[in-house]
């Protein structure tokens, strides 16, 4: 067909944020009657994108065209009359309301200028019925699971759109029953010819239930095409711009003698966050922890670390049973975390490179033995120098340094603290070059110097390089270890495109 | 029953059971003569705390509407005794101008994100020192258009007597609670309290909302300083100093959550009978100082806080079980 039409087109879209091109001339058509998976990682312009079809930005070149014809998005609202609804990740509903109301609000059926109740109710009752949830539409929404609150919101995009759902991670905090539950939703919807747009981490759910799907990465539109001629791997493959074929760098070789155990999770894990897994960790040794965004290697490192309280599952260090429910714990064993946001959660921004140096011993040592400053300015030197750490003086506020140097002086912080055990989640993502090969140079140190270490990254060949095992995640599990000749970045995304009841290879 | 309803029946059940036991040591309280009082000598209150109860479900807060009753009833007092206006001239124009000011205040809380609490504190130096400017004197108001009011009276079997300011104020409950319950309004301002960001992407006016509350707030103020020059025939700058914490702990012992999103219309009024009966009681006794009022109100207000948040916490953990 040379004249498609689509229910929803975006042609040649561009959006640049400054002197970044986040969307670059992407092209992307939405047939009614079909669930159409957009996949990318983090940063891949997903969002950007969405949020041009849905009105809340503006493009800076192409158009978007519904039903052939061109239109102008302004915002939500007007995305909203044009037929498309968007349900979010977060379900943004009024949980202090009633289901009809959440369903109803804006649009509340009158009579005499007051809101007809019964008629709303009775209205509700029949709409919820369609997505087979029979629930008084007069409770309060707060007082339903997040799923039943999930299909409120699609029941309310589709109402009040009909034409158009996007869906942006509808899944990330459903069970598994749950999302079965939602996908019997979305194919009703596509028999009744609604076009649905499903954005999700999790490689089997886009199997599942998607027709096609548009892969983009960093900003450009790699490919869009039937899933039913595609392969997992390929679809890793495309996401992750790597070859399957590309086997260069192996693991590090493993003449060494394993040291003494340090740590053992077995059977950890927290409900909706991470399923239970076994993880032993030797002293001396890099375990790498490779999978996609969402796949629950994060969630992995925070309840190693007790950011999150484990709910099941046991952990000893060196053998001992322990507890470890907040970071307190944690650091008087002697880890260190490096999270993932570093922004958000890693750097105190006004605080000076000094006392964000220090700040974790001092928490370690307690209200009553302070640093003094000497001292402070001894250690913060000590590793200003020994981590390279490019600041014009230690006293000037950390949030005005590059992001590689903000990495060293958090890194930096932990290593004061003389740490047994660190956890980096990223630790190299979004720093320049320079800045990467030393953090990479530092770890493969604190390997040899006998510290144990869990590194999150989705770099793959950086990853291979350093880690002396790589533990593999997908769906919110750990699927597979790999160790010695295995550790190549092929066999990983073998690994995390790899079906559930399928043998890894 | 539903969560937001157990606030609103606790205060009800300890507003039968305070009146019983008020009963109880003076019989005299059961009367209709009392119950007429009550409305009466509250009524300036009561439609205050029907405003108050707008803005604390939007999540906001108001503290500028004792200093506004203040200015009103200046306001009113001055055109009407210095000027010869005729009072409802007054009123009409006290009631416009109390809007703009509401208006503004909403603008401010919306458009600039300046918290409410800062907003309406300086709407209510703003208030005071305006009433204050005008005159630093109560100014007496002798018109017959007042008197003619203060005439209009149901009599009630056994001496009780239904004023046109305790009507005034049951009036104003009913209007405010079909808003509040029965228009897209009231859906709004409970949206606003219970998440702004989820309430202004399901397409909730929220500049309009917001700027309606306080207008609603406002004006019903100035009504309450109108209803309260009619009480005491008089305009004096420091009148209802203090009132808008008066009106703030009537709505939350009324069961409205001081966070915003839940709350009844209804419960604010037994908020203000409450408080009544208390004031009532403790003239009844008459050896008791009337500073007794605060600390019951105080008691009253903090247990009604941990009953809310003892509600809340426990109906958490049983969504979680389920």
């Amino acid at each position: 067909m040379p004249d498609e039409q689509y229910a929803l087109e975006a042609r040649g879209i561009v959006k640049i944020f400054g002197n970044h091109v986040a969307l670059d001339a992407v092209d992307f058509g939405l047939r009614a009657g079909e669930v159409h998976a957009l996949l990318g990682e983090n940063g891949a312009g997903k969002s950007t994108l969405i949020k041009i079809l849905t009105g809340a930005y503006q493009p800076d070149g192409g158009q978007v065209l519904a039903d052939g014809a061109p239109i102008h998005l302004d915002n939500p609202q007007q995305a909203q009359t044009h037929g498309i609804g968007t349900v979010y990740q977060e379900v943004n509903l009024l949980p202090n309301r009633s289901v009809a109301e959440n369903l109803f609000l804006g649009h509340q059926p009158t009579r005499f200028g007051l809101v007809d109740r019964r008629k709303m109710e009775r209205e509700s009752r029949g709409i919820l019925r369609r997505y087979g949830l029979e629930i008084d539409p007069s409770s309060e929404l707060g007082a339903y699971s997040v799923a039943v609150q999930q299909i409120v919101a699609i029941a309310r995009a589709v109402e009040l759109s009909g034409k158009v759902l996007i869906l942006d991670e509808p899944t990330a905090s459903l069970d598994r029953n749950e999302v079965e539950r939602l996908f019997e939703i979305i194919r009703d919807l596509k028999a009744r010819g609604l076009a649905v747009v499903f954005i999700t981490h999790f490689l089997d759910q886009v199997f599942a239930v998607a027709d096609r799907v548009t892969i983009l990465r960093n900003g450009k539109l790699i490919e869009t095409r039937a899933l039913d001629a595609m392969s997992r791997t390929d679809v890793v493959r495309l996401m992750l711009g790597k070859d399957v074929a590309f086997s260069g760098a192996t693991g590090v070789e493993d003449a060494r003698p394993m040291g003494d155990v340090l740590l053992d999770y077995s059977q950890y894990g927290r409900k909706r966050s991470v399923h239970p897994f076994n993880l032993t960790i030797h002293k001396g040794e890099v375990i790498g922890v490779a999978g996609l965004l969402g796949s629950g290697r994060t969630e992995m490192a925070r309840i190693m670390f007790g950011a999150d309280a484990a709910d099941e599952g046991e952990v000893s260090i060196a053998g001992t049973r322990t507890t470890i429910a907040r970071p307190t714990d944690a650091i008087r064993h002697g880890f260190g975390f490096c999270p993932e946001d570093r922004k958000a959660e890693g750097i105190f921004g006004d605080l000076s490179v000094r006392e964000n140096i220090i700040i974790a011993l001092q928490g370690k040592l307690g209200w009553f033995s302070a640093l003094n400053r000497d001292e402070q300015m001894e250690i913060a030197g000590r590793f200003g120098e020994s981590m390279d750490i490019r600041a014009a003086s230690l006293d000037m506020p950390i949030k005005l340094l590059s992001g590689g140097n903000q990495q060293k002086v958090i890194l930096s912080r932990w290593l004061a603290t003389d740490p047994a055990f660190l956890i980096l989640d990223e630790p190299t993502r979004g720093i320049d070059v320079g800045a990467h090969a030393e953090i990479v140079r530092t770890i493969n140190r604190l390997r040899d110097e006998g510290l144990a270490l869990v590194v999150i990254s989705s770099e793959l060949d950086e990853v291979v390089a350093y880690s002396t095992r790589i533990v593999v995640m997908r769906d919110r599990e750990m699927v597979a270890e790999l160790n010695g000749e295995n550790i190549n970045p092929g066999v990983i995304v073998q690994a995390i495109a790899n079906h559930r009841d399928e043998e890894l290879a | 029953m539903s969560r937001s309803l157990r606030p609103l029946v606790a205060t009800a059940v300890i507003f039968a059971i305070a009146y019983a036991l008020a009963v109880m040591q003076f019989p005299s309280m059961f009367s209709t003569r009392v119950l007429g009082n009550f409305l009466t000598d509250n009524a300036f209150l009561g439609i205050t705390a029907v405003g108050m109860t707008f803005v604390i479900i939007s999540g906001g807060i108001d503290l500028s509407v004792g200093a506004v009753i203040g200015f009103t009833g200046v306001l009113v007092a001055v055109l009407i005794a210095w000027a010869g206006w005729h009072p409802l001239a007054a009123f009409a124009l006290s009631l416009a101008v109390a809007a703009s000011f509401g208006a503004g205040m909403g603008l401010a809380v919306h458009y600039l994100q300046v918290p409410a609490f800062i907003v309406t504190l300086a709407g209510m130096f703003l208030a005071r020192g305006g009433a204050s400017v005008i005159t630093q004197d109560s100014v007496p108001v002798n018109h017959e258009f007042y008197d003619w009011i203060s005439d209009l009276i149901i009599r009630l079997p056994g001496g009780g007597r239904l004023s046109f300011i305790g009507l005034l104020m049951v009036a104003v409950f009913i209007v405010g609670a079909l808003v509040a319950h029965r228009t897209r309004f009231g859906s709004y301002v409970y949206a606003l309290g219970g998440n702004p960001v989820s309430a202004s992407l399901m397409g909730v006016p929220v500049a309009r909302t917001t700027i309606g509350v306080y207008m609603v707030s406002s004006t019903l103020a100035a009504l309450a300083g109108i209803v309260f020059s009619l009480y005491t025939s008089a305009g004096y700058p420091l009148a209802a100093v203090g009132v808008e914490l008066d009106a703030i702990s009537a709505v939350v012992i009324g069961g409205t959550l001081l966070t915003g999103g839940y709350g009844f219309v209804l419960g604010t009024f037994i908020g203000v009978m409450l408080l009544g009966l208390v004031q009532t009681y403790i003239i009844f006794d008459g050896s008791l100082s009337s500073w007794w009022t605060k600390i019951v109100i105080g008691a009253l207000l903090f247990l009604f806080i941990v009953l809310q948040r003892l509600i809340f916490a426990a109906s958490a953990q049983g969504e979680k079980a389920s």
